[in-house]
Formats: structure tokens, sequence, C-alpha cells
């Protein structure tokens, strides 16, 4: 094989590779723009308006992530398979944002930690990287956290809406939260940069119990070991 | 003001003693048990990567004393020797490229890339040297992928230190265009090193054959141009470099070799090289 041979075929690897590329950014542009969409409907409920019809938002959002799951579907036909990490990167932003979403639509629901397997089901991805398009483990704990301070906004918001029970429920998931972060041995990666927010979040969301729990706000709704 | 902000503090440190028993009251929450999962699950893939990386260096160092040894040819009779000595070398480093391979069985090659891509790039600049310097020709990607073709023998413990022969698998370790263009763009400041010190030894038809294989080379990497990551076109500056560096070294054979008799050429030659060309060519 000549030279000149062996760059035209890497050549053509490269301008393969680009117009792959080129196709996975057109899907993503539409996964970014519902996933605003999402955003902008799940934002409402920070209004003191909002806290009183939750579940109708969440509903909404659930229809949201119909057009979603319809993209990941097509975003998966985009390349092959088994070259996923190849090129992660381009998706790695709004899968987490995406996380971020399903996460707190599931906490407004039950006010529980979405699972990674509720995850995948709700933007029809998998779990193992055997099986497919999956939900990288990271992506995942990245959206848990975003979700983490958008709560420690959310406490702060209902208090300023008459309901106090709220970010005392709040402060024990985030607690819960925070010990299993603790668990984690994270590397000096981007996961564990967002990971030292975590600490900012529990920290607001202590003041707020405070500032209820000293105020007798909070005296008739068990504050868990504030006595 | 900064007096509440005081209670504040005070109190967050008495809740985070007050919150630690109930972390340990309550360990088997789904919460808990669900992070624990992934504990491993990042554990697992952090020890991979370290592991990784250390053999990616193994490698890195092995494919570097190959290529130093490799430019000894210019100064040796025998260059059969010192080819089949690196052929020797070479054969321990795809052992470990072997090890790269078994770590990557059944996971995505691009998950791991970045642990192992320095010392992939430096094998294929070995390789890619050694063939040249046999061959003058460049190595092309499928036979540095042909010889990446590991046997591995199955061992399945069946009962009492019973040993089941499941048959040797076959396990390839495929390297990335885009590692191989930068494998071959490092290639060429190995070959312009070469050219300068076959000049000072007086060899008056490498420099020429160099020059031309290089040629050929940027011309490859310039049809290529920005289509390439980063990365190529940032070595396509100093692939410039080191043409200019041989053409200029070819056009000094030529005008001094009308003016001077062959025999003598030689001496001249590697006077001049000694005290002009040496200074601006770093010691690596």
């Amino acid at each position: 094989m000549s030279v000149t041979e062996m760059f035209s075929y890497i050549q053509g690897f490269l301008s393969a590779d680009q117009d792959i590329r080129e196709d996975i950014r057109k899907v993503v542009q539409v996964l970014e723009q519902t996933a605003r969409e999402i955003l902008t409907v799940l934002q409402s409920v920070h209004q003191p308006s909002g806290f009183t019809d939750i579940p109708s938002k969440c509903l909404k959002a659930r229809e949201l992530f119909c057009t979603v799951r319809n993209h990941t579907g097509e975003l998966k036909t985009k390349f092959p398979v088994e070259q996923y990490y190849r090129y992660h990167e381009h998706w790695r932003f709004v899968l987490q944002r995406l996380a971020f979403l399903a996460a707190f639509v599931v906490y407004l629901e039950s006010e529980s930690l979405v699972t990674r397997e509720e995850v995948a089901k709700i933007l029809a991805i998998e779990v193992d990287r055997e099986k497919g398009f999956h939900l990288d483990v990271e992506d995942y704990l990245a959206g848990v956290l975003i979700m983490a301070s958008e709560l420690s906004r959310l406490a702060v918001n209902s208090v300023t809406a008459g309901d106090y029970g709220r970010p005392l429920r709040i402060s024990n998931f985030i607690n819960e939260l925070d010990s299993g972060f603790r668990l984690l041995n994270l590397k000096n990666d981007p996961l564990r940069k967002r990971y030292d927010g975590l600490k900012y979040d529990v920290k607001k969301i202590e003041e707020v119990v405070y500032d209820l729990s000293i105020r007798g706000l909070a005296k008739e709704l068990e504050a868990g070991g504030d006595k | 003001m900064s007096k509440r902000e005081d209670d504040g503090c005070a109190r967050k440190r008495k809740t985070e003693a007050g919150y630690k028993p109930e972390d340990c009251v309550n360990p088997d929450s789904s919460v808990i048990a669900a992070f624990k999962v992934f504990q491993q699950e990042l554990d697992t893939k952090h020890d991979k990567h370290e592991r990784l990386v250390k053999i990616s260096r193994d490698v890195t160092i092995e494919s570097k004393r190959t290529i130093f040894l490799l430019h000894r040819v210019t100064s040796v009779p025998d260059v059969e020797e010192i080819l089949s000595e690196a052929d020797v070398k070479l054969d321990g480093v795809r052992q470990k490229i072997g090890q790269i391979a078994e770590e990557l069985r059944g996971e995505d090659l691009h998950q791991f890339h970045r642990a192992f891509t320095p010392g992939i790039q430096e094998y294929v600049e070995a390789v890619s040297f050694h063939h040249f310097i046999r061959h003058r020709t460049l190595i092309s990607l499928e036979e540095i992928n042909a010889r990446l073709v590991f046997m591995r023998e199955n061992k399945k413990a069946v009962g009492e230190g019973e040993v089941a022969w499941t048959g040797p698998s076959v396990l390839t370790f495929q390297i990335t265009p885009i590692d191989y263009l930068l494998g071959v763009a490092d290639l060429t400041g190995e070959l312009m090193r070469m050219c300068i010190s076959s000049v000072g030894n007086g060899d008056i038809d490498t420099p020429f054959q160099l020059s031309g294989f290089l040629r050929q080379i940027h011309d490859g990497f310039s049809y290529i141009g920005n289509t390439g990551p980063y990365e190529v076109s940032k070595k396509l500056h100093t692939l410039r470099q080191s043409l200019g560096k041989v053409e200029d070294a070819c056009y000094t054979l030529r005008v001094r070799g009308s003016e001077i008799p062959k025999h003598m050429l030689a001496d001249v030659f590697s006077s001049r090289a000694a005290t002009h060309v040496d200074p601006d060519e770093p010691m690596v």
C-alpha cells in the first residue's frame, strides 16, 4: 500500500466519522430543545401559585418525556451501538439534564430518589452497556446532583409560599443523598467537582430548617432531632 | 447579621453530629443500598483505568528504547543484527498490548481510550520506524493490526484441580486510525534525526530517500488538512519543520557534491554537520 493510498483511506475514515458526528449533533439539538421545555414546565413550581398543582405539572412533564423517547430512539440509529463512548461527549450534557429532569419529576411526585432503572425507563434507554444505548452511571449521578441544587432552591421558595413542611422533608432527603455520595470514591473528575457543590446545598437547606425551627414554624411538623 | 451567621455555623456542626448516628442506624435504606452499588461500579472502572495507564506507560518506555536502538543503524555495519534485536523488543511490547486487549475484553474500547493512547502512539512510531528501515515504505494500518492478534488459552477450573480447556480464543487489538495517524506524525521526527545522523556518517543516499519519503507523508497530511482532530493539525507544524531540515540537508549535499570530488565529500559534510547541524537539533 503506497503512502498516498494509506492517507486517502484515513481521509475516508475521518470524513465518515464527521458525518456521524454531524447527524448526532442534529438529534442532540432537538433533545436539548425538549429538555428546555420540560425545565420550563417544572420551573413553575417555584412560583407561589405553582405549589398547588404540582401533580398536573408533573403530568405535563411526563407527556413531554414521550417526545424525548422518540428522539432517543432516533439517536440510537445514528451510530453503531458498540461505539457509544466514541461519541459520548456529544450527548453527555443533555443526558445529564434529562436525568435531572426525570429525577425532579419523580421527587415531586413521590418524594423519593429515582433509581437508575427508572430514569432509563423514562428515557427509553438501557441500564447495562451490553444491551445498547445506556445511561452511564456517572451521568445519572450528575443528574441527581443537579436535582440537589434545584431542591435547595425549592426549599427556600416553599417557605416563601407558606409551605413550612416541605423544607424539612427536603432536608431529610438531601441528607440521605449526601451520605450516599460520601460512600463513593470519586476521582478528580467533573463529577467530583459537582459533588463538591453538594455541601453548599445541604448547608442552605439546613439554614432554612433552622430559620423555621427557631421561629416555631415547624413545631407541629415533627422536625427530626431539632427540639 | 454576623451574629446570626455564627449561630448558623454552630448549629450546623451540631446537626452534623446529630445526623451521624442516624446514618449508622439506617444503613440499609434504599438510597444507601443503591449508592453502594454505584460505589462498586465506579471503583471497578477506576481500577481498570489505572491498570491500563500503567501498561500504557510500560509500552511507551519500551517503544522509546526500541527507537533509540534503531537510531544506531546509521553508524553500525551490521544493520540486520540491530533490526532483529529490535524485533525481539517489539515482541515484548506486543505482549504488553496483549494485556491491554485482555483488560478491554468485553468493554468499549473508546471508554478507556484516553488511558492507553500515548502508549499506542509510541508503539506505532516504533513499529513503523522499524518497518521503514527494513523496507523503505510506510507500514499500513492493517499490517500493524494484523500483528496484534493474540491467542489466549482459556483455562477453566472444573472441580478438584481439574482444568478444562475450552480451546484457545483469539483476542485482537485494533489501533484506531487516529492513533495511527498521530504515530506516523511522530515517526517523521525520527526520520529527520536519522537523516541528519546518516549525513554525519557520510551516507549520501539515505538523505535523498528520506526526503522523498517525508515529502510523501507531508503531502498525505496536507491532504487530510484540518478534517482530522485537533492534535493532527498541531503535529503538521512540527512535520513541516522536520521536512525543512531534511530538505536543507539534501540541498547542501547537492551543492557541495558538485564542487568537491565524491570521495572527499563525506569528510567535508561530516565536519560541517558536526559544527552546524547539531546545535539547532535538540537532543531528546
